[in-house]
């Protein structure tokens, strides 16, 4: 080994050194952005001693140089400017497309090196096929997330037989791109992981997106990693091995957290619709209609109000007026919390991202364990499009969210809860909350609805 | 199994082991950013495709190449800046 190859290769050790830190830095809110910059800054350095490489080896072809540096100034100037312009509500949809771009870079790499005739045969296909399906999944997902393509589960005819074809297609075409130069099978394995991709995204509905998000995200890791294998190059093994890692253990946390298992989730169809019917627990059938005046008064006078803020609250961008609404009670006095289920909005902890966008103090935000004691000591819950984590109806056997953790929502002594309508939360059953004799609906838009709510506050409970 | 590929697969077992016991430690408050910046970390994809413009020769390979430099480059560049940019949020409190 030369000395510039030990050089590079510790400088290498030590940008690997610099992502476990800058993980490791992200526990915490105080460290975490210090820590994505370190990261970022080992990346800069892996990146630069690559271009080192690069020059020292002199084998690179015009044709190269110029392939290789307008793809990825075009490419970094466009992740940059979509990451600038991201609206915050948005931003799971677009991780979920920076995640499709380096399963599918991750894939085009072991194409390309087989184009050239080298001989990574298992670790190659593997890339191929994870990467692949990382691609075509991480675009539906997103497409899902945006509201392109429909959230509710899409049920393929003949899908499930379709992939098992597939994955055996895949399989054979791997063994027939064995070593050797035969670079067509492997485009094949590539076609097939494609379309496996959209199979297997496409039935799983919108509500399960943060688990398929964060599954296809350690995917794109493990991709990466195969990549690393197909090359010999250690970043790559071991950021993609972190990654995929991280990727596992955040898919798992989420499952728990919606008390349903990867598989299930994976298998698709949840929240089609079909499941049985829900009847209110009580006697009490009919809803209770609650005024932007009367449920500001309510608010105004409480001494404790816990705010449950959902997907709702996400979709109508209305982070900015909930925390003005919290603020307002707050300056009168009354005790003002969060309670933020683990899957409230459409990636895990996008709910806290918001509102800390809109600068809602960070000790307000209590996560479920939290909150759920606190709640027969609350006068008022304000429930702002979230329904399934607030549904009673969990706690019962033989319904869709059966054992799904909940907030304890209908402990508080009263509730009110913004919605558009009585429509369905994606599980795609009634929410007995809102039957409940203690609980007020106030049908609107949640930007709508807390500016009246707001107002009231300020003109009626002054 | 050549040695090469054993060194290769214990450095990569080692670093799932980091990765778990490093992660499971974060607070649920950050998950979206955490996501976001591991899904950065997977943009180190980008060393790989510099390392494969070394032997490629052909239109259609360097073809490949720029697309595959685009899609490396935006994943991270993009995933670092938009995640400096939640946790910007998470520290801007008064």
């Amino acid at each position: 080994m030369s000395a510039f190859d030990t050089a590079v290769h510790l400088v290498y050790l030590a940008c690997a050194t610099l992502f476990v830190a800058g993980l490791y830095l992200m526990n915490a809110p105080g460290t975490a952005r210090r820590g994505n910059r370190l990261s970022a800054a080992g990346m800069l350095v892996a990146i630069a001693v690559t271009v080192a490489v690069l020059v020292e080896d002199g084998g690179l072809t015009a044709g190269a140089v110029v392939g290789l540096t307008v793809g990825a100034v075009a490419g970094g100037a466009a992740g940059l400017i979509a990451a600038r312009r991201v609206r915050m509500t948005a931003m799971p949809q677009l991780v979920s497309l920076f995640n499709a771009v380096g399963g599918g870079a991750a894939a085009l790499i072991a194409l390309g090196d087989r184009a050239t005739g080298a001989q990574a045969a298992v670790t190659g296909a593997l890339d191929v096929v994870i990467g692949g399906i990382t691609f075509s999944g991480s675009l539906i997902a997103s497409g899902k997330l945006a509201g392109r393509v429909p959230g509710r589960p899409i049920v393929v005819p003949g899908g499930r037989i379709a992939s098992a074809v597939l994955v055996v297609a895949a399989a054979g075409l791997a063994v027939l791109a064995g070593p050797g130069r035969a670079t067509l099978p492997l485009a094949g394995v590539a076609g097939c992981a494609l379309v496996l991709g959209v199979l297997l995204t496409l039935p799983i509905g919108g509500a399960d997106m943060p688990v398929v998000i964060s599954l296809l995200n350690a995917c794109t890791g493990t991709a990466v990693a195969m990549a690393g294998f197909v090359l010999g190059s250690t970043p790559l093994i071991i950021a993609g091995a972190l990654v995929g890692a991280a990727g596992a253990i955040l898919t798992k946390l989420m499952a728990d957290a919606m008390n349903r298992s990867v598989l299930a989730i994976v298998a698709g169809g949840y929240g089609s619709g079909d499941e049985v019917a829900v009847t209110p627990a009580s006697g009490t059938p009919g809803v209770r209609e609650i005024s932007a005046d009367d449920a500001g008064i309510q608010l105004g006078y409480a001494a404790k109000v816990v705010i449950v803020p959902g997907y709702g609250l996400a979709a109508a961008q209305a982070q900015h007026e909930v925390v003005a609404l919290a603020q307002a009670l707050t300056e009168r006095g009354v005790d003002v919390s969060y309670a933020i289920h683990p899957v409230a909005g459409r990636m895990p902890g996008h709910m806290n991202v918001l509102l800390a966008e809109a600068n809602a103090p960070y000790e307000q935000l209590k996560d479920l364990d939290e909150s759920n004691p606190a709640f027969p000591g609350t006068d008022v819950a304000l429930v702002v499009g979230a329904n399934d984590v607030t549904n009673p109806a969990a706690r019962r056997p033989g319904n869709a969210v059966s054992g799904m953790p909940i907030l304890d929502v209908d402990k508080a002594r009263s509730v009110i809860v913004i919605k558009r309508s009585l429509g369905h939360g994606y599980a795609g059953i009634d929410n007995e909350l809102y039957h409940d004799p203690r609980t007020a609906m106030l049908f609107a838009d949640a930007k709508a609805a807390l500016t009246a709510l707001l107002a009231a506050v300020r003109a009626y409970a002054a | 199994m050549t040695p090469l590929l054993m060194a290769d697969l214990t450095v990569f077992t080692l670093s799932v082991l980091v990765g778990f016991e490093v992660i499971s430690k974060v607070p649920a408050t950050l998950h979206t950013p955490l996501m976001s910046g591991a899904n950065a970390i997977h943009g180190v994809v980008l060393i790989g495709v510099m390392l494969l413009a070394l032997s490629v020769t052909t239109a259609g390979g360097y073809l490949l190449l720029g697309v595959a430099a685009f899609f490396g480059a935006a994943n991270v560049a993009g995933g670092y800046a938009v995640t400096d940019r939640m946790l910007g949020m998470f520290r801007s409190r008064s």
